[in-house]
């Protein structure tokens, strides 16, 4: 191949020398990555692969449709509970079935909860050592972090000289012992790190206290959940009931002054530590504005949040909804997940067939059967890929389309969506920090901007869980304790055939869930997640997903240590079990399943 | 030199006497006497840390999020002072080439002497390139780590039985480790549920480093400390199932008084695990107190044993007679429809009886 134009308009170049990473790593799932660097080390073609699959859909054929929460909930253990709740929304779509508004508030608490803790845990513990350096840290006089600190965030308590001091010795003892744990083999004396010591201290210190604090925003769900990581849901509603004066409800005014607690202390140590740090550390790199990719083209969000129990329209949901094309934030397009001309799944380059081999198929309407082969180009062999080739099929996951188009979905689409509806709080933050770092707008189109995004996210979401807790009090006060609707949960009120969608914003992006529903079994389930969109390879007319679009043209400064590449991948924070699970058979006796 | 846990906390301006309150409590979190406070405090003086490859296979990653959910010790406090967590390809800063290096130095290194520690599990099919690592399937990884290491620990669900993926008609052929062909003669240590519990999954850990040795093992390989009781035995809802007094449907008057859930489906009767003891999430709550019933996610094969909203039935051993591995070996029989209600109103009118009896 020579160099060739994309239809989404990128230049791809696969001449010069091949860089594998595998495994990508701080990530959820497997994944492959392979790049062309030119001769100046710029990055001129990206291919990534997923390089796991399960098989949940086949498996969900033949159950309980009341049980395709506990299935579903189990394609991601990180995002936990965000399949589970697309499912529940699935299943009473088809239903009809309407929840009481105090099931709305508590999903949408724990919803809002897990994309706190899911960004927080992403960009400290997943991201952070794309920028930060620990062994740089060493040399951080204790003293000018604590300066640093009090100028980044005045408010935030834990500052001392001392107290940095402290963790910086145990930081120093550890690395010199020579057992660095998970930090071993990174790549701490790169040039791409550009961070003075005190940042990077003090940066650490707060991978140390966000791992400490992380746990706590979770127990939200716990209260209202059971359990955590895999809370539980219920077809219907919610099934924590609440009475606020028996003695044996689950929930009742000490539970819900926890989840208080937990909601105030998740507000200040997201407006305290995250954010301040995202925009310190922003500061420092601001001149590595690469990763853009498609998120100055086409962005998409389902939107999610409703204010309202059951009215999922766009005007009732917090969460912004709509599509951009081709970059004009002048014009918000509606989207319709029912329409078979809109959302469709591509596989030519997937290890999939359809039938028709370049057409692409509605997700209500989709067919999985597995294809593993390797275009001819492949150096290695069928168990040891050595350099994937391309041009044939190079990845377990589908190439999901949005009217033809390749679509970024995501914390960074969301806010991009929102600010061009000109939503007065998104607007707001977008505005004052790229104040705060003195970069014009193009700046959000890239990797520090889907950092920031989802930062900034964050805080939206946490102070929106202390809404939909007041709102829950609020009702249980006006003598509404309703937790669900039992109507219809015996199967044998139900029609014999029915089908519904879900969706909601998982904190990777757009989620959506299509369900068939056959004599109260499971027809067929199919689930298109935010990792399909952003990490899919190509489809058939070539254009490139929003993970291969962003490396393009980014300098690696040395090729063996591929930082830059980990960083761009990272700010999108993959999750390869999500967008992989989907079903192919294996060989015998399911050789030939169709998904209708 | 090594760094042990008693010197990060000296470090840290921890006094001795604070040192050896946190041994006592740490007892405590373990189920044990005081005395055995001396013998922990020994192990933190004095090891080093013991080096940790933590693969992942087919999976979703539920355990390691509810590894760092621990509340005691803390995932901080175990990654930095207790283990060496050399391997984990969901925190660790190396990737590629440099990640996999890892893996070679430390069987050059430790051979013999690491803990491998399985999330996930491999799936057998496509010569196993459904699930691929470093362009090769990650069952050659795992069978080639585990000749070389100590002792295995099966985290989770998916490790231990299968879980998910490996529900009917698990399509993938997603494999246990202990089931894998080629897989190391070396101890098994399972420690299902999905995930397992946060504080479960650290006393495993915390136990071996202190006693230097495994953990009792019931005859299905997991810790007999936390897996030999049904969380029926244990629940703070067994009063109401001893006076027959259930949750009919969601959102009734029994579930806002907190009365049994078995009628709606739950499977702590059948389950072996320590929710209805230690709880989730630093002892906050657990799925029945929250008002949902059990769905038995310790069990072996729990994804094909009936829906989860179906109550059992004719179970063998209902009451508390029965031992764990007995149990463990009778698979529950769920029927729907009318027989269950036969059964279950039998097995209720029988309780009732024994109520009035009493």
């Amino acid at each position: 191949m020579a160099i060739i134009e994309t239809p989404n308009g990128f230049n791809l170049d696969d001449s010069g020398r091949r860089i594998v990473v595998d495994p990508v790593t701080r990530i959820e799932g497997h994944m492959r990555c392979e790049v062309n660097l030119d001769e100046d080390n710029f990055i001129r073609n990206a291919v990534s692969t997923g390089t796991m699959w399960r098989g949940l859909e086949v498996i969900l054929k033949d159950r309980d449709p009341r049980d395709a929460w506990a299935f579903v909930q189990r394609i991601c253990g990180v995002c936990t509970g965000t399949h589970a709740l697309t499912s529940v929304r699935a299943v009473e779509d088809a239903l009809n079935i309407d929840i009481p508004e105090n099931a709305n508030s508590i999903r949408n608490i724990m919803q809002l909860s897990l994309q706190v803790h899911d960004h927080l845990v992403h960009f400290y513990h997943l991201h952070a050592l794309d920028w930060v350096n620990p062994v740089n840290a060493l040399k951080a006089d204790p003293r000018a972090t604590s300066e640093l600190q009090q100028k980044v965030s005045p408010s935030h308590a834990k500052s001392s000289p001392g107290y940095f001091r402290d963790i910086q010795t145990r930081i120093r003892r550890f690395i010199e012992s020579g057992q660095l744990g998970p930090f071993k083999n990174g790549y701490w004396t790169n040039p791409a790190y550009l961070l003075p010591p005190e940042a990077d201290l003090m940066a650490l210190t707060h991978y140390l206290e966000a791992l400490d604090f992380q746990k706590e925003i979770m127990t939200v769900r716990t209260i209202f959940g059971g359990k955590d990581t895999h809370p539980n849901w219920l077809v219907g509603g919610v099934p924590c009931a609440i009475d606020m004066d028996s003695p044996g409800a689950p929930i009742n005014m000490e539970r819900l002054n926890y989840v208080r607690s937990i909601t105030e202390r998740t507000i200040q140590f997201v407006k305290n530590v995250y954010v301040p740090d995202v925009i310190a550390i922003g500061g420092f790199y601001k001149s590595w504005l690469y990763g853009g990719g498609l998120a100055s083209q086409n962005v998409m969000s389902y939107g999610d949040i409703p204010d309202r129990a059951n009215d999922y329209s766009t005007e009732n949901l917090m969460m912004p909804r709509g599509a951009i094309i081709n970059g004009n934030l002048d014009e918000v397009h509606e989207i319709d997940l029912r329409d078979p001309d809109e959302i469709q799944e591509f596989v030519p380059h997937s290890w999939y067939k359809y039938p028709d081999g370049a057409k692409g198929l509605h997700p209500w309407d989709g067919i999985t059967e597995a294809q593993y082969e390797l275009g001819p180009n492949l150096i290695g062999t069928k168990t040891n890929i050595e350099r994937i080739d391309e041009g044939g099929k190079y990845s377990w996951i589908k190439a999901p389309r949005w009217k033809g188009h390749a679509m970024e979905v995501g914390p960074l689409a969301r806010y991009i969506i929102g600010y061009a509806k000109g939503d007065e709080y998104i607007t707001d933050q977008i505005n004052s920090t790229l104040r705060a770092l003195d970069v014009p707008l193009p700046a959000l189109f890239s990797t520090l901007g889907r950092t920031a995004a989802r930062a900034l996210e964050s805080q939206w979401a946490a102070e929106k869980q202390l809404y939909f807790l007041d709102k829950l009090i609020a009702n249980i006060k006006n003598g509404d304790s309703s937790t669900a609707n039992t109507e219809k949960f015996d199967p044998s009120t139900w029609p014999s055939e029915i089908k519904g969608m879900g969706f909601t914003e998982a904190p990777r992006g757009a989620l959506g869930h299509w369900i068939k529903i056959k004599d109260t079994k499971i027809e067929n389930y199919q689930c298109v997640v935010p990792t399909t969109w952003n990490g899919s390879p190509r489809d058939a007319e070539g254009n490139i997903g929003a993970f291969e679009a962003s490396l393009l043209d980014t300098k690696v400064e040395v090729p063996e240590e591929p930082v830059e590449i980990l960083r761009t991948l990272h700010s999108f924070d993959p999750c390869l079990a999500c967008s992989t699970h989907v079903m192919s058979p294996d060989g015998e006796e399911l050789a030939n399943v169709k998904v209708r | 030199m090594h760094e042990t846990f008693y010197d990060v906390m000296r470090r840290q301006g921890i006094t001795r006497r604070s040192f050896l309150k946190y041994c006592s409590l740490a007892a405590g979190a373990l189920g044990l006497s005081p005395a055995f406070a001396p013998q922990i405090a020994h192990a933190m003086e004095n090891k080093p840390r013991i080096p940790v490859l933590w693969l992942h296979g087919l999976e979703c990653t539920c355990c390691s999020e509810s590894f760092i959910r621990s509340a005691h010790p803390l995932a901080k406090d175990v990654i930095l002072s207790m283990i060496s967590l050399d391997y984990d390809n969901v925190i660790m800063a190396a990737a590629g080439e440099a990640a996999q290096a890892i893996i070679e130095e430390t069987i050059e290194k430790y051979d013999g002497n690491f803990i491998l520690a399985v999330e996930g599990n491999a799936p057998l099919g496509e010569d196993g390139m459904y699930c691929i690592t470093a362009g090769k399937p990650f069952v050659d990884e795992l069978t080639r780590v585990s000749q070389h290491a100590k002792a295995i620990i099966s985290w989770g669900s998916c490790a231990s039985w299968g879980c998910v993926q490996a529900a009917r008609p698990n399509p993938t052929r997603a494999t246990p480790t202990h089931k894998i062909p080629g897989i190391a003669d070396k101890p098994i240590i399972k420690v299902p549920g999905c995930p397992p519990i946060s504080e479960v999954m650290t006393a495993v850990i915390t136990y071996m480093l202190t006693f230097e040795k495994l953990p009792e093992l019931d005859n299905q390989g997991r810790p007999k400390m936390f897996y030999s009781q049904r969380i029926h035995d244990k629940c703070y809802r067994r009063g109401h199932f001893d006076a027959g007094q259930f949750v009919e449907k969601f959102d009734d008057e029994g579930a806002k008084k907190g009365y049994c859930l078995y009628k709606v489906g739950c499977k702590g009767p059948t389950t072996y695990n320590a929710c209805s003891t230690i709880r989730w999430n630093g002892g906050l709550s657990f799925p029945i107190q929250a008002g949902h019933p059990c769905i038995g996610c310790s069990e072996d094969g729990f994804w094909d044993k009936g829906g989860f909203y179906e109550r059992l039935s004719d179970i063998k051993g209902f009451g508390i007679e029965a031992n764990a591995d007995e149990i463990g070996k009778t698979a529950a029989l769920i029927v729907g429809g009318a027989v269950a209600v036969h059964a279950g109103a039998s097995v209720i009118k029988r309780i009732a009886s024994k109520g009035d009896d009493a």
